[in-house]
């Protein structure tokens, strides 16, 4: 019998409910009960290995023996010189990719001056008005060498036009970069929202962004379509899941219905998931996705080529697990979600950093986030055998589980008539907002215990980490190098590339691309970019309710 | 009978984080208060403007991108300068202890940080809204 130690608060009645030396509620943390065994009578059928269809146990047959996940820790703060230099630090360090996180006013398609920004430049990422900062951003980086994720979505097209000049001004051809916008402006009205159009004009410039990459940069993965924000606002696992895949699925059918043949876009999309705390639920999630997916690709879609078939996914740590309260421990936290992410055969991942519930990272919390991975992938031994848990009676029903709530968030999707009907209707966000408050009162109420939070707290003498701050002399900078800018670049130049961006918006059979690619280079700010495109498409508003 | 607290809860600037804003505000409604979310992207005029139009008896902000450190100091400026200083005004975010310190000292009434308890915001609005409203009325 394990003493359960009461610091500060009464014993709870699911603790008194479950006996003692037993933390355990009786359901996963999305609320799928559980059964105390699992055996034979659990599962239905049984998986082909890894490497073949539907990929239940993972894409690979070698799985991480041929090659381990990428250790990609996102990053991105202040002006360029700044996040430029954490790169070479993280390059340095063993990761192997990039990852940008920009900040609010760039991920909202306003300039750093822009009355909009104020009190956000650089904050939450890095500011990124124009050319100028992306070639800053990249200097001493052999961008033909390495691949870079970029989490930005609103103005994603105009992000790839930037990355594209700034390695074409390096003479490396667009051909050769590899890596991945995030570009899942679905999600965004689902959860980050972080938008600028309204849905149907932005999935217009999405599927010119995937046409245009389809064949100039046959390296590059056009979408990731993420469910790491869905479950960060709040969803349950299966939400995450559903509400993934299906917006995955609307991308595909609008790339289709432009006539595009599925094979030859299909493989350059990936996913970007969530690694929450409850363990085996995640791995279970993961299963499902590649699941679900290659089933759908192949039978509804219709595609032939195996690698359109296959869910290749980026996995993050759940920065809604971390808690603020004993900071420290959310190392701990960190590391069993990214073991599950590793179990789930993930092919990437960053681990969040101690301190991110806080503030921006430092770079001693950073390190240790990134050797934890390391010592996941190189002493654990885990790496050895792939889906590991395939075959458990509990993780193979709880697969199946997994899939069977996805295909009944599915048909109610379906009964909207699409995604973008039930992100209209506000059916996405509710359902998330009703499992969060869900959640929220099952902490209030010590159903579920958080460690320091609701449970073993104890009194903290004001934290001992040096918190990483921006300052406003970025937003300054930043105002001062655009006036620079505006005051020395070709001004006939700047507005005839932008008239021609107009001109293609208001025109359905332009692609948008190649236009973007001329405003970057005549040095338009992202600021004059997306107003030139908002003239014709408006800017979305949120009908909001809680 | 006293008709119920009123209570705006807002977000101000670029920051799309939402979850904790309906929390709170779904917490606070289930406690009996009336509740007005102002949605996304406000300016600090907007906020102000909604809560003397609402008649509202606090404002709570919510902040997790950083410009805390603006944003605060501007709605209490605009409070300021729309004569509505007795509407209690709290907030709460991903903000560091220093920040929230300080920014008690500029006026802002209360600062709850991430794993703070609702029942602790409840009863905090509940207290100190309900002396506002005994005052004004």
């Amino acid at each position: 019998m394990i003493d359960r130690p009461e610091t500060g608060a009464k014993a709870s009645q699911a603790y008194l409910r479950t006996g003692p030396g037993s933390g355990a509620v009786d359901r996963t943390l999305s609320d799928v009960p559980l059964k105390t065994v699992y055996g034979p009578e659990d599962v239905t059928h049984l998986n082909p290995p890894p490497g073949e269809y539907p990929y239940t146990r993972g894409i690979h047959k070698n799985g991480y023996r041929d090659r381990l996940w990428t250790m990609r820790q996102f990053a991105g703060f202040g002006n360029a010189k700044q996040t430029n230099e954490r790169y070479h630090f993280l390059l340095s360090q063993g990761q192997m990719g990039l990852s940008v996180a920009f900040d609010m006013p760039t991920l909202m398609g306003y300039d750093s001056d822009a009355p909009q920004a104020r009190g956000e430049v650089g904050k939450c990422g890095v500011a990124i008005d124009s050319l100028l900062d992306m070639e800053q951003l990249f200097d001493g980086i052999d961008m033909g060498a390495i691949t870079t994720s970029m989490t930005i979505n609103g103005p994603a097209a105009i992000a790839v036009a930037q990355y594209v000049a700034a390695a074409e001004k390096k003479g490396i051809s667009r051909k050769q970069l590899g890596g991945t916008i995030q570009a899942d402006i679905l999600k965004e009205y689902i959860a980050q929202k972080e938008w600028i159009f309204p849905p149907r004009p932005h999935m217009r410039v999405i599927v010119d962004m995937i046409e245009f990459c389809t064949t100039e940069m046959p390296k590059w993965n056009t979408i990731s379509i993420s469910g790491y924000h869905i479950r960060e606002a709040g969803s349950t696992a299966a939400q995450e899941l559903a509400f993934t895949l299906a917006d995955g699925f609307a991308y595909v059918e609008a790339a289709m219905k432009r006539g595009l043949d599925v094979d030859s876009f299909a493989p350059r999309l990936s996913y970007f998931f969530n690694s929450h705390i409850d363990f085996f639920e995640e791995i279970a999630k993961f299963r499902a996705a590649r699941r679900i997916y290659a089933k759908r690709m192949r039978e509804r879609y219709g595609a032939k080529n195996p690698k359109s078939w296959q869910l290749r996914f980026h996995t993050q740590t759940a920065g809604c697990s971390a808690t603020a309260q004993q900071p420290e421990n959310n190392i701990v936290r960190v590391a069993f979600e990214a073991m599950a992410a590793v179990l789930g055969g993930t092919q990437s991942l960053h681990t969040n950093s101690m301190d991110e519930v806080l503030a921006l990272p430092t770079e001693k919390s950073v390190e240790i986030a990134l050797r934890t991975q390391q010592v996941l992938a190189y002493e654990t031994n885990v790496t050895n055998v792939v889906d590991p848990l395939g075959g458990s009676y509990f993780v193979e029903a709880l697969t199946d589980e997994m899939e069977r709530q996805a295909e009944a968030y599915f048909e109610q999707i379906e009964e909207y008539g699409g995604c973008i009907e039930a992100i209209e209707a506000g059916f996405f966000q509710k359902e998330i907002a009703e499992a969060s408050y869900r959640y929220q009162r099952s902490i209030e109420s010590k159903d579920r215990i958080i460690v320091g939070v609701n449970y073993f707290q104890k009194e903290e003498p004001q934290l001992d980490i040096d918190l990483l701050r921006i300052t406003e002399e970025v937003a300054r900078e930043q105002s001062r190098s655009l006036a620079e800018l505006r005051s020395r670049r070709d001004a006939a130049r700047v507005q005839a590339t932008l008239d021609r961006l107009e001109r293609a918006c208001r025109d359905e059979g332009d692609n948008v691309m190649p236009h973007l690619i001329d405003c970057v280079n005549a040095y338009c700010t992202e600021g004059e970019i997306v107003d030139a495109m908002v003239k014709v498409f408006g800017r979305y508003t949120e009908r909001s309710a809680f | 009978m006293a008709r119920p607290l009123r209570i705006v809860v807002a977000k101000a600037g670029l920051d799309g984080h939402d979850r904790g804003a309906k929390v709170i505000a779904r917490a606070l409604r289930d406690a009996g208060m009336e509740v007005i979310y102002t949605g996304l992207f406000q300016t600090p005029e907007q906020i102000v403007q909604t809560a003397i139009q609402e008649d509202a008896d606090g404002i709570g902000l919510s902040i997790l991108s950083g410009a805390h450190m603006t944003l605060f100091p501007l709605v209490l400026e605009q409070l300021k300068a729309q004569g509505a200083e007795d509407v209690v005004f709290f907030g709460g975010g991903t903000i560091p202890p220093e920040d929230a310190d300080e920014l008690r000292k500029l006026g802002v009434k209360a600062v709850f940080t991430p794993g703070a308890p609702l029942q602790e915001i409840i009863d905090f609005v509940e207290s100190e809204c309900g002396k506002r409203r005994e005052l004004v009325g």
